[in-house]
C-alpha cells in the first residue's frame, strides 16, 4: 500500500486512522484516575470540557443532541483554523467585510474540511477508547468556527 | 553567565506552545501510519525525511520571523543556531554540536533529550528504523532554504541502544545567493 497524494479520499482516510489513534492514546492518559462514565453523555461531556481543554486549551462551547444518539459539538473558535486564509474572494469584498456570502462560505468549508479529518479522529479515538462507538464528521459555517458531528452507533 | 548564552530561551517563552503529549502521541501515529502503509523501514526512513523537507521549507520563515537572530557568519554559527535556538523553538530542548571536521563543513548535533520518543519503544521487526529522521528532513529542507544544499542523516539512536542521539550535518554547498529581479521588470 502506497500513499496517494492525488487521491484525497485515501489521505483523509489516513489522517482520520493517524487522529483516531492519538485520540485512544490521550483518552487513556486523561481518564488514568477517573471512574468510569456511566453513559455516552458523560463521556462526551468529558470530551467537550477536560479532553478538549488539554488539547486546545479552551472547552467546547455549545454542545447540542437530538436525544437519538447524535450531538453537535460547536468550537466557536477551533484553534487549528484561526490562522486560516482563502485566497481572494469570487466576488467583490464578501468574505473582507465579514458579511455573510453563500458562496464563500462553501468554499470555505471545504478548504478547513480537510484540515479537520484529524480531529474528527481524535474525537472518534477518544470516545472509542471510552467505549463510544460513533461516526464524526465535521462542518464549517464561518472560520473559524465548526462543529463536530458525533453519530453514536448501534 | 552572559545574558544571550540561552539564546533559544527568550523565544521559546514566547512562542504559542501546542500540548506536549498531542505532539509526541501525534508524531509516533504518523510513523506508525507510515509503518503500515510503506512496510519497509528503509522507505518509511525515506518518506519520514521527505515530509521532514516538506516541513522544514516553510518552517523556516516561522523561524526567521520569530527567531529574533542575525545573519550566521559561517557554518558553525549555522549549526549552534540549530540545537541552541531551532531545536529549543520547536523540540523545547537544546543540543551541542560536536565532531567537527578540519573544514568547518561536517559536524554532529546530539540531543540528549527529544521529546520525540516519549512513551516509544521500538519493536524488533522495526530495528532499521531511524523513528526521528523528520528532523533530518526538517533541517535539510530549512537550510536550503537559506541557501545551503546539506546531507543530514542520524548515525546514533537513543532507540537502538546509543547513549543519545547523534545527527551528521554535512555542508555540499553553499548557494550562492541570486538576485534574478531587476527594478524595471
Amino acid at each position: 500500500m502506497r500513499l496517494h497524494p492525488t487521491k484525497p479520499e485515501l489521505t483523509a482516510r489516513r489522517v482520520e486512522a493517524i487522529g483516531f489513534q492519538v485520540g485512544l492514546q490521550l483518552a487513556e492518559r486523561y481518564t488514568k484516575e477517573r471512574p468510569r462514565f456511566g453513559d455516552h453523555l458523560e463521556a462526551i461531556k468529558f470530551i467537550c470540557k477536560d479532553f478538549w481543554a488539554e488539547v486546545f486549551k479552551k472547552q467546547i462551547d455549545n454542545l447540542k443532541t437530538n436525544h437519538r444518539g447524535v450531538f453537535v459539538l460547536q468550537d466557536n473558535r477551533f484553534r487549528w483554523l484561526t490562522r486560516f486564509s482563502l485566497d481572494a474572494p469570487t466576488s467583490g469584498n464578501g468574505a473582507s467585510s465579514g458579511e455573510p456570502n453563500p458562496a464563500n462560505a462553501a468554499r470555505a468549508s471545504q478548504a478547513a474540511g480537510q484540515y479537520l479529518y484529524f480531529p474528527c479522529g481524535l474525537i472518534r479515538g477518544a470516545l472509542t477508547n471510552l467505549g463510544v462507538p460513533c461516526a464524526v464528521s465535521a462542518e464549517v459555517s464561518a472560520l473559524p468556527a465548526c462543529s463536530f458531528i458525533v453519530r453514536i452507533k448501534g | 553567565m552572559p545574558p544571550n548564552s540561552r539564546p533559544g530561551d527568550a523565544v521559546f517563552a514566547n512562542v504559542e506552545r501546542v500540548n506536549a503529549e498531542l505532539f509526541t502521541l501525534t508524531y509516533g501515529a504518523i510513523v506508525r501510519q507510515l509503518l503500515t502503509d510503506f512496510e519497509e523501514v528503509d522507505e518509511v526512513n525515506k518518506q519520514l525525511d521527505t515530509m521532514g523537507y516538506n516541513i522544514g521549507i516553510r518552517l523556516i520563515d516561522d523561524f526567521l520571523a520569530k527567531a529574533n537572530i542575525t545573519r550566521c557568519s559561517d557554518f558553525r554559527e549555522t549549526a549552534e543556531t540549530i540545537v541552541k535556538v531551532g531545536f529549543k523553538m520547536f523540540l523545547g530542548v537544546t543540543g551541542t554540536v560536536t565532531n567537527w571536521n578540519a573544514e568547518g563543513t561536517e559536524c554532529s548535533l546530539i540531543l540528549d533529550d527529544n521529546p520525540l520518543v516519549d512513551f516509544v519503544e521500538l519493536p524488533e521487526t522495526c530495528q532499521g528504523l531511524y523513528y526521528c529522521n523528520m528532523l533530518c528532513g526538517v533541517i535539510r529542507g530549512a537550510l536550503e532554504m537559506v541557501s545551503m544544499r546539506t546531507e543530514v542523516k542520524f548515525v546514533k539512536d537513543v532507540l537502538r541502544g546509543d547513549e543519545a542521539f547523534e545527527i551528521r550535518l554535512k555542508l555540499l554547498e553553499q548557494v550562492p545567493e541570486e538576485y534574478p529581479y531587476k527594478d524595471d521588470d
